[in-house]
């Protein structure tokens, strides 16, 4: 008879067993792989920290004017001195340079990986049920072996976050170039395209608005992960909310709260507008 | 006429072609041998045969068309000749050399050097402009940007859309975005077009502009083309060669005087069901010389000879040619007494020439030629292009000629 209370397999034990080989093992391996990350991520954090607010302020402007329009520009100064007056500006370039540093990684990673699913039947069966497990595991259940593996911080919160929020670029890549219609492939071919050709002259500048897009909901995620990297001792914008959070002070978790949202609508307006943009 | 050493004039020679879509498609090679259908291995194995056991060749300059239902293969086979769709078995000679055992890089040579190509769907990059669109073979080829910019002004130039280099294709309507899909393919300027239903898509008074203009470029430069096209009007339009494909198979190749003359079988036939043959037999293919003629060497003297001539052959008109066999002009006996009566003394035979009297050319139909032939008395002179005399048609051969067309339709 088959009795769930006494046959019981003991994965968790083995996880653990895993991770704890893993931590004693090969820790000099994550080690190396945090190195960039961490470098590239000091690097942002110094750099928007130093540069005095109004600039950054004024840069986000410009952007924005040149992307969009005048509503966009007005809406993104207002939002970034709000932010600055309720005394999160130092928080907000953290977050900033977390997100920027977690889509600089992402985008690395996860373009020429939806160029590869794009191409291939095969790579894209292999690579979905890995997006889907990545989407779909609570951020909570990888934390712990981050921590263990790359010990708390901004860095492990980067690396939480790249997690997170890789999948989207990856497929919406994949679709891009999947939705390129197979006669422009095949009229590249036939003047002589190399697979090189088709891919940078034909695939790549076509699937541009849709690999945008999952560049946009890229950023969305990672800003997301935000309150959630603050858990495991990454600073930023999730730090105020997770120490109102338990101190039970409503106030500063809502302020928290707060600018991460305005940071999220001037993100996702410039970059939408980046994806729609007009060739002339 | 040039030969061209090696292979004469052959361009293009398909030999023992075949496609076969599918997993094992060896299988279906060896049931096709063994003279299984289409339809049963289809059936028992899954695979379908695209194309089977094709064989021809396209000559230098000509324009070949493949003719076809939707199905019958003609779109395949076209890409089985530039091999964006990987044959099966057999061979594919370009200038003697076979496209299938080329390498890679070999094969993208090829198509850059040799070919161009134009699709029924237009196929322009949408993020291009018009001028870059034109430029797009050149550029996977290397070219230098000035001289890739000005041969694709010159190819932009050919089909008259000079002036538009900067708009995108998205703005132009069907007839210029397939005019621009015919200067990408002319700027690489190839030996060998491939028109995949370049014109299915226009509607009909742009499509036959647009026929128009691709015999104009070929006038200008001899190309060899391969179009595909299910419009029978069209094959006869612009083809100096015809193949008719039916389920994989190409069942007839010829000009298209002898696939409308003598069809091979009922599906040539039933192609050809209410196409009029005074539209496709021109005055060359019926012209005879069975006419008197003259030859005009002296300003004087002949009138008298050419009469006497007539008069002795029992005939009324006579065919006055110079001493390179060009047409000069017509007499007839009742000119030449005329003459003589009039004025005895002159005896310049051009005075003689019957006012109407003007030559077709060989190239023009029956259906051109009927209101010629209807009006006047005398047997219509047909010339070549440099007004070289060929002959004549005669309304007992016209009529010949249109009672063997009519009876052979009502066989069909």
């Amino acid at each position: 008879m088959l009795s769930f209370e006494e046959q019981v397999i003991p994965l968790d034990g083995w996880i653990t067993q895993f991770i704890d080989w893993l931590v004693d093992g090969y820790r000099w391996f994550f080690q190396i792989i945090k190195w960039p990350v961490e470098l590239t991520l000091s690097s942002l954090d110094n750099g928007l920290l130093a540069i005095p607010p109004l600039l950054i302020i004024l840069a986000f402007c410009l952007i924005a004017w040149r992307v969009s329009g005048l509503r966009l520009t007005i809406f993104s100064f207002a939002a970034l001195t709000f932010i600055g007056l309720l005394g999160l500006w130092e928080d907000t370039m953290i977050t900033l340079a977390m997100v920027f540093c977690s889509v600089i990684f992402c985008t690395i990673v996860g373009v020429p990986l939806g160029i590869c699913a794009g191409r291939s039947d095969r790579f894209d069966a292999l690579l979905r049920p890995c997006l889907d497990a990545m989407q779909t595991t609570p951020a909570f259940v990888y934390l712990v072996p981050i921590v263990m593996l790359f010990s708390v911080g901004n860095v492990a919160g980067v690396l939480a976050t790249i997690v997170f929020a890789l999948p989207p670029i990856i497929r919406l890549t994949s679709l891009g170039l999947r939705q390129v219609h197979p006669e422009l492939v095949e009229a590249a071919l036939a003047f002589g395209a190399t697979n090189w050709q088709v891919l940078r002259k034909v695939q790549v500048p076509l699937a541009l608005p849709t690999i945008m897009a999952g560049l946009n909901q890229t950023i969305m995620m990672a800003l997301s992960m935000v309150v959630i990297a603050a858990l495991i001792g990454a600073g930023g914008l999730g730090a105020p909310v997770v120490l109102g959070l338990n101190s039970l002070d409503i106030g500063l978790a809502t302020i928290g709260g707060l600018a991460i949202v305005l940071m999220a609508i001037v993100l996702d307006r410039i970059t939408q507008s980046m994806g729609t943009q007009k060739k002339n | 006429m040039v030969i061209f050493y090696g292979y004469g004039m052959e361009k293009i020679a398909v030999k023992n072609l075949y496609k076969i879509f599918g997993p094992d498609p060896e299988i279906a090679l060896k049931l096709l041998e063994k003279g299984e259908s289409k339809e049963t291995i289809y059936e028992k194995n899954g695979l379908t045969v695209g194309v089977q056991n094709a064989n021809f060749t396209v000559n230098r300059g000509e324009i070949f068309v493949v003719m076809g239902l939707s199905g019958s293969g003609k779109s395949t086979l076209v890409r089985l000749i530039n091999r964006l769709i990987e044959p099966t078995s057999g061979e594919v000679l370009v200038d003697g050399e076979d496209v299938i055992k080329m390498n890679r890089a070999e094969l993208v040579n090829f198509r850059r050097k040799k070919t161009g190509m134009v699709f029924q769907s237009f196929a322009l990059m949408p993020h291009l402009s018009v001028l870059d669109n034109t430029c797009f073979g050149l550029e996977l080829d290397g070219i230098a940007k000035g001289q890739r910019v000005e041969r694709a002004m010159d190819a932009l130039k050919q089909v008259g859309l000079d002036g538009w280099e900067k708009a995108y294709p998205e703005e132009l309507s069907g007839g210029m975005q397939q005019r621009v899909g015919l200067a990408r393919g002319l700027a690489v300027d190839p030996d060998i077009m491939l028109m995949d239903e370049a014109f299915s898509a226009l509607d009909p008074l742009i499509r036959t502009e647009m026929q128009d203009e691709l015999l104009k470029l070929q006038d200008r430069h001899e190309r060899t083309i391969v179009f595909i096209s299910h419009d029978l009007d069209e094959a006869l339009r612009i083809g100096d060669k015809i193949a008719i494909m039916e389920g994989g198979r190409i069942v007839q190749v010829g000009t298209p005087e002898d696939i409308l003359q003598n069809p091979a079988d009922n599906y040539v036939r039933a192609f050809f069901r209410g196409v009029d043959p005074t539209g496709v037999i021109s005055a060359g293919d019926i012209v005879r010389d069975n006419q008197p003629t003259v030859i005009w060497h002296t300003p004087e003297g002949s009138t008298r000879a050419t009469l006497e001539m007539l008069n002795n052959l029992d005939r009324e008109f006579a065919y006055v040619l110079d001493s390179e066999h060009r047409f000069f002009g017509i007499v007839s006996t009742d000119s030449l007494l005329d003459l003589l009566e009039r004025e005895p003394g002159k005896t310049r035979i051009e005075a003689a020439f019957i006012q109407q009297g003007k030559p077709v050319q060989e190239s023009e139909c029956l259906q051109d030629i009927l209101p010629l032939v209807a009006s006047h008395s005398w047997p219509i002179p047909v010339v070549t292009e440099g007004n070289v005399y060929r002959g004549v048609v005669s309304k007992n051969r016209f009529l010949r000629t249109l009672y063997r067309a009519e009876n052979d339709r009502q066989k069909i």
